[in-house]
């Protein structure tokens, strides 16, 4: 059993997020995750940008940077380079992660860089007060999209693996514990890895769209969710709506701060002198 | 660069943009993010090969936006860190600027001045980006900017462009234009250079405030992951903690704090330098490159029986106003060349306040201000109050 308070800055409590928001749910997920692996929590850097999602950082006892819109990524480019031992991991959402930060998002997949990008996609830009993002299904309504959204969506996981990404998976809050493994192997790989974590967002996605009831939107990513192998064995016509979850991309490549460290060694500096944490040891 | 250059102590000549990267290598740069623009690009090439070398790391990031982002992000986990661009780049950055303010983030960004606006001419100098390192980013902040007019000059106030950051926990913005990246000299580098650390926690971790209202202003900073340090950053309005609020009066000590801070001890921070102003009659205020051609139309005015000086000023922001003022009530006029439409004659009009008129003179076609144009204007002014060269 998780000691979750033991990573919680419970003073921070409630959470801000909405009766029947998925994003406590992923914390827990995160927070199971890290305890699993063991990580102190002096080695964690956990980078948000903007939105509901972003504000996760906030009641985790890491270090933790809230940056400003999309640029969460690139910030934590930074923390990465300067500080190869933190194990950095991105939360973001699908507005912060595809539309304003989009570039980021591709170029740290491309440098296949170790950090973890968790990306809530709630379909919608839910703190603003549910205006369409690059991700709200054809058809559904926003409030700047209120005769229903004709723009094509983003496909995340196609996304991030055609960038470069050494790890994709997709899982929804309706599977908590399913979710949790996959977290933990995100945050394990050397590299850039992507979680695309499905979760609801009942006050300005399921008020407009149905249901609007929250453990209705859970039931409904439940019934949706097919695992990857499985896609074949559902009628054609189900497939469009279909949630597919899994892991898509596993792969071994170079990684960034590795091959940097590497031409620092061969041009005989020494990496990291200035910036090693005094401490010295990872874990306490 | 070659290898004389990087080796850094004898008589060599460079660029200013290499005199930047060898700066900030003097001051002890650890983390150099970038993206390639006009007239700025040698700063990052120079630094892409001496930050690897020195074991520091140089990362050219997607963008100019990303690349100020990586910076703060860096400056946070204990490096010390520069990001260079120019015009177009310096607008793309300004947001993750005012969150360097508002977080208290030491960093460095170089702006090598292109004329604009927009693409402008990427080529070619200008010095119409001044009020932008001011007030680019939104909302109330100080801001420290530094403009040297000289390739040594460079070299120097980019070490002391990172010492500002240092003590003040603030993004400090270092104002080149195209002729001082560009133009080669002759410098002799000093062999050290003083460096200054940022403050370290005051408390231990569970009793360390990350943003204490400190008697300087200036709140001890902790790095990332080290000695058991945890702490939140945000851009929004936080109190003391780190941690957002909304209660007015926090968010009202916060604003003032980030201000104060910085104009409280404007004293430390504003250089400027003084050329034959004891017994002046017409002034020059002349910054950057347009300095130098100062330096040459106050000697020639010299020559030719008109008592004028020069008010160099190293750092804009915070404006020299009281050096500005001190001279106001003694000369007869000020002549303000720059290569842009009166952006600092704006200044030093508030500045003098009346005491003698301000006379400004603008460039905006690419090309630099020339000795013979500041000349006619020095001319001009001393005709006008009554002080004729003699014949």
């Amino acid at each position: 059993m998780t000691d979750y308070d033991k990573y919680l800055r419970l003073d921070k409590f409630p959470l801000i997020w909405c009766p029947g928001c998925g994003d406590g749910i992923v914390l827990k997920a995160i927070l199971r995750a890290v305890d699993r692996i063991g990580l102190s929590q002096d080695e964690i850097c956990m980078v948000s940008g903007i939105g509901c999602s972003s504000r996760t950082p906030g009641y985790v006892d890491v270090n933790t940077l809230h940056t400003t819109h999309g640029r969460a990524i690139a910030f934590a480019t930074g923390v990465k380079m300067a500080r190869p031992d933190l194990t950095v991991i991105v939360v973001t959402g699908d507005g912060d992660a595809t539309a304003i930060g989009g570039n980021h998002f591709i170029h740290a997949a491309r440098r296949n860089i170790d950090i973890t990008v968790l990306l809530y996609n709630n379909w919608i830009y839910g703190m603003t007060g549910g205006q369409a993002s690059p991700t709200t299904p054809r058809g559904k309504r926003a409030s700047t999209a209120k005769f229903g959204s004709f723009e094509p969506n983003f496909d995340i996981v196609a996304l991030a693996a055609g960038a470069g990404a050494s790890f994709v998976a997709r899982e929804t809050v309706a599977k908590p514990l399913a979710l949790d493994k996959l977290i933990e192997r995100a945050i394990l790989k050397k590299g850039f890895s992507l979680v695309e974590v499905m979760t609801p967002c009942p006050t300005t996605y399921g008020r407009r769209n149905k249901p609007a009831d929250p453990l209705l939107m859970v039931q409904d990513l439940k019934d949706r969710s097919v695992p990857r192998g499985k896609v074949e064995d559902i009628p054609e016509l189900e497939r469009e709506s279909a949630i597919v979850t899994g892991v898509f991309v596993d792969v071994n490549k170079p990684e960034y701060t590795e091959q940097y460290a590497g031409l620092v060694e061969k041009l005989g500096g020494r990496r990291t002198a200035p910036a090693a944490p005094s401490g010295g040891s990872k874990t306490p | 660069m070659s290898d004389t250059a990087a080796a850094g102590t004898r008589t060599q000549v460079l660029s200013g943009n290499e005199a930047c990267a060898l700066g900030a290598m003097a001051a002890g740069l650890t983390f150099y993010g970038g993206y390639p623009i006009t007239p700025s690009s040698e700063i990052a090439e120079d630094l892409s090969e001496l930050l690897p070398k020195a074991g520091g790391a140089f990362i050219q990031m997607e963008d100019e936006i990303a690349a100020m982002g990586a910076i703060i992000g860096a400056s946070l986990a204990g490096a010390k860190a520069m990001t260079a661009t120019s015009g177009p780049g310096f607008s793309l950055k300004q947001e993750n600027i005012g969150f360097a303010c508002m977080a208290e983030v030491p960093c460095v960004v170089v702006n090598v001045q292109r004329g604009g606006p927009s693409t402008g001419l990427p080529t070619m100098p200008a010095q119409g980006d001044v009020q932008q390192a001011r007030w680019g980013t939104h909302g109330d902040h100080a801001i420290i900017a530094l403009a040297p007019y000289s390739v040594a000059e460079t070299f120097d106030l980019t070490v002391r462009a990172f010492n500002l950051a240092e003590t003040f926990r603030t993004p400090v913005i270092l104002l080149l234009d195209e002729i001082i990246g560009h133009v080669n000299e002759k410098v002799r580098l000093p062999e050290k250079v003083e460096i200054v650390e940022r403050k370290g926690p005051d408390a231990p971790p569970g009793k360390y405030l990350p943003y204490r209202h400190t008697e300087d202003g200036v709140p001890p900073m902790a790095v990332y992951g080290r000695d058991g340090y945890r702490f939140h950053v945000t851009g929004l309005a936080h109190d003391q903690t780190g941690f957002p609020t909304n209660n007015p009066k926090e968010i009202d000590l916060l604003n003032r704090r980030l201000v104060w801070k910085i104009e409280r001890r404007r004293d430390e921070i504003v250089e400027v330098v003084r050329e034959r102003c004891d017994d002046a009659e017409i002034l020059v205020f002349a910054y950057g490159s347009v300095a130098r051609a100062a330096h040459q139309a106050i000697r020639e005015a010299r020559e030719a029986g008109i008592a004028a000086g020069l008010l160099r000023p190293r750092t804009l922001w915070p404006f020299p106003d009281r050096e500005v003022r001190e001279l106001a009530e003694r000369v007869r006029t000020i002549v303000v060349p720059e290569m842009n439409l009166g952006q600092m004659a704006h200044e030093v009009e508030w500045a003098a306040r009346g005491a003698c008129p301000v006379v400004p003179f603008g460039r905006v076609d690419g090309l630099p201000v020339s000795p013979a144009q500041i000349l006619h204007r020095i001319r001009e002014a001393a005709r006008a109050s009554g002080r004729e060269a003699r014949p």
